[in-house]
């Protein structure tokens, strides 16, 4: 299932095939998302997890209401090489670290979605950005930089950070929020939300210092293909896994 | 039949699935009488180094140590290939294998850490675990600390200075990257390694 600005919902197909195709395709990893993530979802989650997990020898992390260290726990043994949390991460954050001292730092991502907040600058002029919780509709009142920075000291590995404002637009990633966060912790940060055309890859990696870069619509939509799209960010000088 | 030892670090299976995918006769492990039977051992490991302290408390150590001393084929990966040094700075009070000399460190200051995604090697193409894979092949990388380089280096790579990516002496070979994780790089590092 795949959002367009979190709000309507498309379906894009089997989340085990799809991901088999991409690995392919050329993707470095994928990122599989239970947007549901009702009670009943559940365990179709780790029944879908496993199916997918099966024939993909790539980076395979999993998200999406994971709420406990039990339910990490479950998603790993399902086949998860990593997992990502998001808002039982920032309500409990003590999470992060019971996840990461059972499995390490490098198997916990926290996911933060997060918004602009419009016409309230920092200090320096810059923009602000304010983190939500339970798939993009309630918002914090947390800033999003700020959250970054203590997700990190409890011991993610990584930051998946998706522009809300962007998400499912094609129209490029937000690159002040990617920057903004990249240059605030030491772990990598995968961008997320608007990636469309080449130049808006470009964008994320050069102005935004994304350490990686996440998209969905683009794909499974059949609207760009993954290699060209590689060999293009090659060319303009940027290191790509190639072949892929 | 290959013993993937099992020390309660981390996700062994991955590693069990990549094997199974090869059609390779592979059992998860944490007894040192099995492991002292098996005709090859794979030693996996993600999360800190502490952990292989397990190794130590389990009769582990010493069913490897034993097997090692009689030529059975062993592949450390990630921490497994760190415990294979003298030891690291992610935690001194815990003694390697000593099978390579030197530390382990963690990354300069000047690059994010862990060193985390796709990066390439640099291959000695004498090695037997690597034949087939050239210089300039991707693998997957999720490490703080490393290894220096020394003369079992078969693959380095570069993030923050050179640091030793593979290595091999007789029937002892180590990777710091995940092999199970690396595509068909991966697969086929993990098939040479059976194949042997």
């Amino acid at each position: 299932m795949k959002g367009v600005q979190f709000q309507q919902l498309r379906d894009a197909g089997d989340p085990a095939e799809l991901a088999a195709a991409h690995s392919e395709a050329g993707a470095d990893e994928v990122v599989l998302l239970d947007i549901s993530a009702t009670h009943e979802a559940r365990a179709t989650l780790c029944d879908t997890v496993r199916r997918t997990a099966r024939e993909l020898f790539i980076p395979f992390t999993v998200g999406g209401g994971i709420r406990s260290l039990q339910e990490a726990m479950a998603v790993f043994d399902a086949g998860a090489d990593k997992i990502s949390v998001n808002s039982a991460a920032l309500a409990n954050p003590s999470l992060i670290t019971q996840i990461a001292g059972r499995y390490g730092s490098q198997a916990v991502i926290v996911a933060i979605d997060a918004k602009r907040i419009k016409l309230n600058l920092n200090t320096d002029g810059g923009a602000r950005f304010e983190a939500y919780v339970s798939g993009g509709r309630r918002p914090t009142g947390r800033d999003a930089v700020a959250w970054a920075r203590e997700a990190e000291d409890r011991g993610a590995g990584e930051v998946l950070l998706t522009s809300m404002d962007r998400d499912g637009t094609g129209a490029g990633f937000d690159c002040d929020l990617t920057l903004a966060v990249s240059q605030a912790v030491r772990i990598p940060v995968i961008a997320s939300g608007g990636g469309g055309d080449t130049q808006s890859f470009v964008d994320v990696f050069h102005r935004g210092g994304a350490d990686a870069a996440l998209a969905a619509s683009i794909f499974h939509f059949g609207l760009r293909h993954l290699a060209d799209l590689k060999r293009e960010l090659q060319s303009v000088g940027i290191p790509m896994r190639w072949p892929c | 039949m290959i013993a993937l030892v099992d020390y309660r670090a981390g996700n062994l299976s991955s590693v069990k699935k990549a094997l199974d995918h090869l059609h390779v006769d592979a059992a998860i492990t944490s007894d040192p009488e099995l492991v002292a039977q098996a005709d090859k051992i794979i030693l996996p490991g993600v999360g800190h180094f502490s952990a292989t302290a397990v190794l130590d408390e389990t009769g582990l150590r010493s069913a490897i140590v034993e097997s090692v001393k009689r030529g059975i084929p062993f592949l450390g990966i990630c921490v497994g290939m760190q415990w294979m040094f003298d030891s690291s700075e992610e935690a001194p009070e815990t003694p390697g294998l000593g099978l390579f000399p030197g530390r382990c460190e963690r990354f300069p200051e000047r690059v994010k850490s862990p060193h985390v995604g796709w990066n390439t090697l640099v291959c000695d193409d004498r090695s037997r675990l690597l034949r087939g894979i050239s210089t300039g092949s991707f693998v997957y990388f999720t490490h703080s600390y490393r290894a220096p380089l020394e003369k079992a280096t078969v693959a380095r790579c570069e993030y923050g200075g050179e640091f030793s990516a593979a290595v091999e002496k007789d029937r002892l070979f180590g990777v710091q990257f995940h092999p199970e994780k690396s595509g068909a790089t991966g697969l086929k590092l993990l098939q040479n390694f059976c194949g042997l």
